[in-house]
C-alpha cells in the first residue's frame, strides 16, 4: 500500500476548494445570460446544488459511487453510507480518504447544477431542488462509479473494466449533464416568447467573470484529477489553459465569419466549451493536441447551439450546445489523439493505435449520453406529473426572483428605493410618516 | 416663458451644454431616453441568435427660458448639436404658463 504524500494531498485539497469555486462561476455565467427579473433564481438554482449535494453525498452518495464495486461495475455497495467507514487514517491511493471524498462531491455538485441552464426562467424552485436530489442519486452516482472508480480491474465498468479513458468527467459530468439538460428542456417546454421576445443576456460582465471562475476552478478539475502532484497534474494543467484558448479563438473566427462581430458572450462561452472538450482528454493528448481540441470544440460547440432553434427545444443557457457536444468532442478526440506520451499506453488513431481506442471512446459517451437522457426524461416527466416543473404564466412573465423569492435584484435609482418603498416599522414604536407603513407599502 | 426640449445623441451633451452656457443659459435638466425616429434601431447577435434593439439611447434636453431668448436657444442646440448623421434628434417648444423658484418663491421669468 502506498504510503500518504503531504504534496498529493495537499494538491488535492486545493483542488478541491477550487472545483467548488466553479458552482458559483456558473451561477455567474449563467444568471448574467438571463433576463434581469430571473437573475437571483439563476444563481440559486446553482447555490442550492452546493447546499443539497454535500449533505446526501456524506449520507449516502460517496457509498454508492465509490465503496467496492458490488454490481459487475454498475454499483458501489452501501459500505461507506454515512462515512461511517472512512476515518482520518483511511488512504485512498496517497492521500487521506476524506481528501478523495471532498474531491469527488465537487464534481457532483457542479454536474447537476450545469443542468439548470436548460431550464431557466421557467422552473419551479422546489421541484428543481427535489430534482437535483433524484438525480444525482440515480443518474450521477451510478455514472460517476462506471467512470471515476478504480480498484485493478474491479471498479467502474467503463474506466476499470472497458478501459475508456475519462481523466476528469467529459462523460460521467459533460456528456451526463448535458444529455439530462436536452431531456429536461424537452419535458418542461419552451420559455413563453421563445423566439418572438427578445431575452438577451442581462449582464454581460458576469457571464465574462463567471467564464473566468470557471477556468481558473477547472484547473482543479483537471489536473486536479491526477490525484497526485507531478508530471501528470502538470501536464493537464497546461492542456487546460491552451486547450481553453484555442477554444476562444476558434469560436470568435465562426462568428468574425458569420456575423462579422467578436462578442464577450462568445470569448465566454468558447472558453467554456475549451474547457469541457479537455475535460476527458487533458492527461491523454500532447499540448499540441489540446490545440486541437481545443479549436475543434469552439467551431463545433458554436454551430451546434444552433441545433435548438432547428429542432425546436428551449436549451435556454445552450448546456447541449456546449457541455454534451463539447463533452462529446472532447471524450471521441481521444480515439484519435491520445498519445502514449501521456496516457502510458493507450494510443489513438492518429499515433498509431488502430481503431480500438476510439471504439472503447464511443461505447463510454454513447451509453452515458443515452442513460443519461432517457432516466432524468423520465424523472423529469413523473415530477412534472405530480408535483409540477413549471411556473405559472403569470410567474414566468413577472419574473422568478419576486414569484419564487420575493426578492429584487437590482436597485438603480439614484434615489435608493425611497421612491417605490419604505422600511416596515416595528409595531410598538412605528410612527407613521406621510402614508403609514402598510403591507402593500412594502411590497409595491 | 417657453420650454426647449431637444433629444440628442448622447455624446454631443458636451457641446450642447457648453454651447448653452456660452449662450447664458443657467440650468438645464438632462435625463436618458430612449427611442428612434428614422434611423430606428440595430441589430444585436448573442450566439448567433439575432435580437432587434428598436429604441437606441438618447439624452432629453430642457431648458427653461424667457419667450425672447426661445428663438435663439433652439438655434444654439439645433447647432450644436449637429453632426448631419441621421439619428441627430429633435428640438421643440413649448408654451409655458408658470415657474416657481422653490427656494425664494420667486416667479415667471425671476425664476428662470
Amino acid at each position: 500500500m502506498p504510503e500518504l504524500n503531504t504534496g498529493d494531498t495537499a494538491w488535492v485539497l486545493a483542488s478541491s476548494a477550487l472545483v467548488l469555486l466553479m458552482t458559483p462561476g456558473l451561477a455567474f455565467f449563467y444568471g448574467g445570460m438571463v433576463r434581469s427579473k430571473n437573475v437571483l433564481n439563476m444563481l440559486m438554482m446553482s447555490f442550492i446544488c452546493l447546499a443539497i449535494v454535500p449533505v446526501l453525498w456524506v449520507l449516502y452518495g460517496y457509498s454508492v459511487s465509490f465503496d467496492t464495486d458490488i454490481a459487475n461495475g454498475l454499483l458501489g455497495g452501501l459500505g461507506k453510507v454515512g462515512l461511517s467507514s472512512v476515518g482520518l487514517e483511511s488512504v485512498s491511493g496517497t492521500i487521506p480518504e476524506f481528501a478523495f471524498v471532498a474531491f469527488q462531491l465537487m464534481f457532483a455538485i457542479i454536474t447537476v447544477a450545469l443542468i439548470s441552464g436548460a431550464v431557466a426562467d421557467r422552473a419551479k424552485f422546489g421541484t428543481w431542488a427535489l430534482f437535483v436530489v433524484l438525480w444525482v442519486t440515480i443518474v450521477y452516482l451510478p455514472v460517476a462509479h462506471w467512470v471515476f472508480f478504480f480498484d485493478e480491474g474491479n471498479g467502474g465498468w467503463i474506466a476499470d473494466r472497458l478501459g475508456a479513458l475519462d481523466f476528469a468527467g467529459g462523460t460521467a459530468v459533460h456528456i451526463n449533464a448535458g444529455a439530462a439538460a436536452l431531456a429536461l428542456a424537452v419535458v418542461v417546454g419552451k420559455r413563453m416568447g421563445w423566439r418572438r421576445d427578445p431575452m438577451r443576456p442581462h449582464n454581460l460582465p458576469f457571464v465574462v467573470l463567471g467564464a473566468a471562475l470557471l477556468w481558473f476552478g477547472w484547473f482543479g478539475f483537471n489536473s486536479g484529477s491526477a490525484v497526485s502532484a507531478g508530471g501528470l497534474a502538470a501536464g493537464a494543467f497546461i492542456n487546460t489553459a491552451v486547450a481553453t484558448a484555442a477554444a476562444i479563438l476558434s469560436w470568435l473566427l465562426v462568428e468574425i465569419v458569420r456575423d462579422k462581430h467578436a462578442t464577450t458572450l462568445g470569448a465566454a462561452s468558447g472558453a467554456v466549451a475549451g474547457l469541457v472538450a479537455i475535460t476527458p482528454a487533458c492527461a491523454a493528448v500532447s499540448p499540441v493536441g489540446a490545440i486541437v481540441v481545443g479549436f475543434v470544440a469552439g467551431i463545433l460547440c458554436s454551430l451546434a447551439i444552433g441545433l435548438k432553434y432547428r429542432f425546436g427545444y428551449d436549451d435556454s443557457l445552450d448546456v447541449v450546445g456546449v457541455h454534451l457536444v463539447g463533452g462529446l468532442v472532447g471524450t471521441l478526440l481521444i480515439g484519435l489523439l491520445a498519445t502514449a506520451a501521456f496516457t502510458g499506453g493507450a494510443e489513438g488513431l492518429f499515433y498509431g493505435g488502430g481503431m480500438d481506442q476510439l471504439r472503447k471512446q464511443s461505447i463510454a459517451a454513447v451509453t452515458v449520453m443515452v442513460y443519461s437522457f432517457v432516466v432524468t426524461y423520465i424523472l423529469g416527466t413523473i415530477l412534472d406529473k405530480t408535483v409540477g416543473f413549471r411556473v405559472s404564466q403569470e410567474s414566468e412573465a413577472t419574473g422568478l426572483d419576486e414569484t419564487a423569492h420575493l426578492e429584487t435584484a437590482y436597485e438603480f435609482g439614484s434615489a435608493s428605493g425611497v421612491a417605490v418603498g419604505h422600511a416596515r416599522q416595528p409595531a410598538e414604536d412605528a410612527e407613521p410618516v406621510g402614508t403609514a407603513a402598510s403591507e402593500e407599502g412594502v411590497k409595491a | 416663458m417657453k420650454l426647449v426640449t431637444a433629444v440628442i445623441k448622447p455624446f454631443k451633451l458636451d457641446d450642447v451644454r457648453s454651447a448653452l452656457e456660452t449662450f447664458g443659459v443657467q440650468g438645464m435638466t438632462v435625463s436618458e431616453a430612449s427611442g428612434y425616429g428614422r434611423q430606428k434601431g440595430h441589430t444585436e447577435v448573442y450566439r448567433g441568435a439575432e435580437y432587434t434593439v428598436d429604441l437606441v439611447p438618447k439624452l432629453r434636453l430642457e431648458v427653461l427660458v424667457d419667450d425672447s431668448d426661445a428663438d435663439d436657444v433652439v438655434d444654439v442646440v439645433a447647432k450644436s448639436a449637429q453632426t448631419g448623421k441621421i439619428g441627430d434628434g429633435k428640438v421643440w417648444v413649448t408654451p409655458v404658463e408658470t415657474v416657481i423658484r422653490v427656494r425664494t418663491g420667486e416667479t415667471g421669468a425671476e425664476a428662470l
